[in-house]
């Protein structure tokens, strides 16, 4: 397994570091995206996940260090070029008003076109099959700022998978949403991995919900890596500790087998707990 | 006519009718486009029959003082209508799009001030200058201004965000708006040949003048067309835009080129028209959505449409005289605009 993923590295971020003045965000970060899992970002706020993200996928240029797409230098390549192998959803896109679901999800294929190569049957597809993924048809027509959040937010989702890449990066795609929606979309994120072969980086905020469906779990704190690896190994409460500085047990659950973290809350909200149950733990 | 969802919608929603209704509109708009047109020539201090328009255009009779009219007065005022409108049209809305700013349109960022200013010093200075020079002049002066309002915007704590644009823009106007004041104080003669262009008049202007601007708004207005499509992707913001694979900055460059010279020669065919840019382009959105290879060319049309129009307005409302056409399309372009806002509001 490990030598599969060190062979097949399509993205890596080689010696990244970013500053926003003399603020610095990114402290020479390495970091390669293993292929065809999903890999979720998470570290409390500030502490550079998403500024990793953004210049993975080119929208910000480090300051040192560089970006390889298939061992080319991601911010010397042509961004359309780039467009087709690596697609990226910002944190809380706006959609410009008056744009139909199906002109929004149309918009993916911009790199696919050209002054000389118009619509065609392919980009047509494409869009018609994005849409019915994230099951978005039934608002093809109607206009994408008449919808609720969770459904816009399955919009945009459908428009980076009109862009047809094998590389997608989500900056916190979840946040806003219902569980129920969250959990539909992260469904569908690990589908399109396990099943259709993408590489996934999502930033996340919500714990749980990472570890959960993270293949691989990077936790980052003051512009830096400091843990990387399977849920299994790496979500503890040691590590949550000392990345988020929250006190938290980390159980089992035991049907699932699923790692869930429980904030050590204050006693006092749970006057009961002590007394009733206490007894009977083993 | 509230929708489900509480928004307003106009009756006609071409954006329900895809691109068979979209492609009909175009049409439609082009024949009313050319009705007005014909309507136009006709009007004015003697109306004429629609035969003598029709016979000036295509028999013309030097003898003729009906054809003389045509020809030499209304033909090129009617040419500068449509022109104009369309420019100023299609100029707010790639201004709009790019800077996902509604309220930004060549007067509100200053780059019909800036433009004036330029065409009012060269006047001053040398007042002796060819014609000729004065779209170039007027380039010269919207692109200066263009890149001060962005470097100072730029600078503004947040970066330049529709609101520092809009707030600069603003200010540079008065700036400059004031100056021209104070030109006017210190050299009344040029003044006054100036007077009448400064509050945007489509008067007095000959064939000539229609000459040396028409190709450039021609290819202006079919460059706009080719960008289209990237300024729908911009409206969607920077981060967005470069995500699909678009060449923000370089993009950018070129619309506010396109923007330049479209304002720069609308300024020297009528001088600083206010409104045309903000209120059509919106009122097109509202019937086609926010596909900009659609809000184009609608924008084209109906901003010839609507200059024809209100210049209609401004010959026949206290004839024999005639009101600046600049000052007609702030008084019908200020409620409208006032409506606009209310209906955001919602």
């Amino acid at each position: 397994m490990s030598k599969r993923v060190h062979s097949n590295i399509r993205l890596a971020g080689d010696d990244l570091s970013v500053a926003y003045g003399d603020r610095v965000i990114l402290k020479q970060v390495n970091f390669q995206v293993p292929p065809n899992q999903v890999t979720v970002l998470i570290g409390p706020n500030g502490s550079g996940k998403s500024t990793l993200l953004k210049t993975l996928s080119r929208i910000l240029t480090p300051k040192t260090g560089c970006v390889l797409l298939d061992g080319h230098d991601i911010h010397k390549s042509h961004t359309r070029d780039v467009a087709k192998k690596l697609a990226v959803l910002p944190q809380g896109p706006v959609a410009p008003e008056g744009l139909t679901v199906k002109e929004l999800v149309s918009q993916g294929r911009f790199s696919h076109q050209s002054l000389f190569r118009q619509w065609s049957t392919e980009d047509e597809g494409a869009v018609q099959a994005a849409m019915d993924v994230t099951q978005v048809s039934e608002f093809a027509n109607r206009l994408a700022d008449d919808l609720s959040g969770g459904q816009r937010q399955r919009c945009w989702i459908a428009m980076v998978l009109a862009q047809e890449t094998d590389l997608i990066l989500l900056d916190e795609p979840t946040t806003y949403l219902d569980l129920k929606v969250q959990v539909d979309l992260m469904n569908l994120l690990v589908h399109l991995a396990h099943d259709l072969q993408r590489t996934l980086v999502v930033v996340l905020h919500e714990l749980n919900l990472a570890a959960a469906y993270a293949d691989y779990l990077v936790m980052m704190r003051d512009g830096e890596i400091c843990q990387h690896g399977k849920p299994n190994d790496v979500f503890t409460s040691e590590n949550l500790k000392s990345v988020f500085d929250l006190d938290a047990r980390v159980v089992q659950e035991p049907i699932s087998k699923q790692l869930i973290c429980i904030p050590n809350y204050p006693s006092s909200l749970h006057p009961n707990f002590h007394t009733e149950y206490q007894p009977n733990e083993e | 006519m509230k929708n489900r969802e509480g928004t307003l919608y106009p009756r006609v929603n071409l954006k329900r009718h895809g691109r068979v209704g979209r492609s009909a509109g175009i049409v439609v708009m082009s024949w009313l486009l050319a009705s007005m047109f014909v309507w136009h020539l006709a009007l004015g201090a003697t109306s004429l029959p629609m035969a003598a328009v029709y016979d000036a255009l295509f028999h013309f009779d030097s003898s003729n003082f009906n054809h003389l009219i045509v020809k030499s007065i209304r033909l090129p005022r009617a040419l500068v209508a449509v022109l104009v409108g369309a420019s100023l049209s299609v100029a707010g809305a790639l201004m709009q799009g790019v800077t996902r700013n509604p309220l930004a349109e060549p007067g509100i960022l200053g780059l019909m001030a800036g433009a004036s200013f330029a065409v009012v010093c060269a006047m001053t200075i040398f007042p002796s200058v060819a014609t000729e020079f004065l779209p170039w002049i007027a380039a010269l002066g919207a692109l200066v201004t263009a890149i001060g309002v962005w470097f100072i915007a730029q600078s503004v704590p947040g970066g330049a965000t529709p609101l520092a644009l809009t707030l600069t823009g603003a200010a540079i106007t008065a700036f400059l708006g004031t100056l021209i004041s104070v030109m006017y104080l210190l050299s009344q003669d040029t003044f006054e040949q100036l007077r009448v262009w400064l509050t945007g008049s489509l008067a007095g202007r000959r064939l000539d003048d229609v000459t040396i601007a028409l190709p450039a708004i021609l290819a202006m207005l079919a460059f706009a067309m080719s960008l289209s499509r990237n300024v729908t992707v911009l409206a969607m913001g920077d981060s967005m835009a470069k995500g699909i694979g678009a060449n923000t900055a370089w993009l950018k460059g070129q619309v506010l080129m396109c923007v330049v010279i479209l304002t720069a020669c609308s300024v020297s065919l009528a001088g600083p028209l206010g409104f045309v840019g903000l209120v059509v382009p919106h009122t097109v959105r509202l019937f086609v959505g926010a596909d900009y290879r659609w809000v184009v060319p609608y924008s084209a049309l109906f901003g010839a449409i609507y200059l024809l129009g209100v210049d209609a307005i401004a010959r026949v409302l206290i004839r024999p005289e005639e009101i600046s056409t600049g000052i007609i399309t702030a008084l019908v372009g200020g409620p409208l605009f006032i409506y606009l806002v209310r209906k955001r509001a919602h």
